[in-house]
């Protein structure tokens, strides 16, 4: 096996990289640092070692060894549902939940990346083993190889790059009112506040965005009820909300204007900043399970004509 | 487990006799809007419930 260690060493190595390419730690904090996190890059150097050890393993005729990649799509797998598990068990402790789509899509997303890892060290070990077969330098194998695991690494984390709610849908400011008891935004009515200093900070503190749909296709993504609560979790985690457990009146909300599929979203906000809470909107994801595409339908066209 | 009553009518809260008839929700009838805003208030924290108007001198509270 050591024969092939120039085929598993840099496809290993540019396995990982795509994996830690992938990982980012940000404000989500999820996965959390550093513990989740090293577990997200243990889990990234074993997908990219099944991947580099495919090739020599047949290589090797060592045929059983290839059996080891149907049980790391098994792994995998399993990921998919501890990140799941993991994510479901805080969600009550949230103040604005994250919501169950939400939670899937990060799911999805996390077992995709090991795919994206495994896939780039099976191609750097194809690539490198041909090369060599055709006689090349073994250096210069490795250098062929290392240039198709960056063209593989560019291409798949731009193939499974996600949208922003920007990108489908425009963000402008709202304007919050009451009409008796009733918030309403821009004229559409959210829900009814009863007490009377709960209306005064909302008119102090509260601020509120529409959300205007691009096509019928983001009209009805935007509708899915995960894709809504996605936003105001977003919102309220990064405007800081002015909420606690006995305060439901300032919970986030987002309303749909049943009219024409427009959203109004209004947050109480500890830093009620427009322009940050409009950004914040528009770098939100679009969740994968909550899009729809009905412009791709033939009768879903002929609709919105 | 956490196990509670949601989006229900958890008590009402009234200056109005003639708009509330006894039932299975708890009735507090009060004096004037003051005394109406503040029970109304004491119950929702208990409660970690939410106060909504009526518009007829009622608050109702309901847990979302």
């Amino acid at each position: 096996m050591i024969d092939y260690a120039y085929i598993f060493i840099p496809s290993f190595v540019l396995g990982l990289a795509s994996r830690l390419s992938m990982l980012r730690v940000d404000y989500r904090q999820y996965p959390s640092y550093p513990q989740a996190t090293l577990s997200h890059i243990t889990l990234g150097a074993i997908a990219a070692s099944l991947g580099s050890l495919a090739v020599p393993a047949i290589a090797a005729k060592e045929y059983s060894a290839i059996t080891f990649l149907s049980l790391a799509a098994q792994q995998f797998r399993d990921v998919r549902n501890l990140e799941r598990q993991s994510l479901d068990n805080i969600e009550p402790t949230e103040l604005v939940p994250r919501g169950t789509a939400y939670i899937e899509d990060i799911a999805k997303s996390f077992e995709a990346r090991n795919y994206v890892a495994m896939i780039t060290s099976v191609l750097v070990s194809i690539a490198i083993f041909i090369s060599s077969k055709l006689r090349l330098d073994d250096i210069v194998s490795i250098v062929i190889g290392i240039f198709i695991g960056i063209i593989s690494i560019v291409y798949l984390k731009n193939k499974i790059k996600r949208t922003f709610v920007g990108e489908i849908a425009d963000v402008r400011e709202a304007k919050i009112g009451f009409d008796g008891p009733l918030l309403t935004i821009n004229g559409i009515v959210i829900m009814n506040v009863g007490f009377d200093d709960s209306r005064e900070i909302f008119i102090e503190k509260g601020v509120a965005v529409e959300i205007i749909p691009k096509d019928e296709n983001s009209l009805s993504t935007l509708a899915n009820l995960g894709q809504r609560q996605a936003i105001t979790h977003e919102a309220a985690i990064q405007l800081g909300i002015r909420k606690d457990v006995d305060e439901p009146d300032f919970t986030p909300m987002i309303r749909r204007n049943s009219r024409n599929g427009r959203l109004m979203l209004v947050i109480v906000a500890l830093e009620p900043d427009i322009e940050c809470l409009i950004e914040i909107v528009k770098n939100t994801l679009v969740l994968e399970s909550s899009k729809r595409k009905p412009l791709s339908s033939k009768y879903g066209r002929k609709a919105a004509d | 487990m956490d196990i509670g009553i949601k989006d229900a009518i958890l008590a009402i809260v009234t200056t109005n006799k003639d708009a509330v008839e006894g039932g299975s929700v708890p009735v507090f009838y009060v004096n004037n809007r003051e005394e109406m805003e503040h029970t109304a208030l004491m119950i929702a924290k208990v409660t970690l419930a939410m106060i909504h108007d009526l518009d007829n001198d009622c608050f109702i509270i309901v847990k979302h």
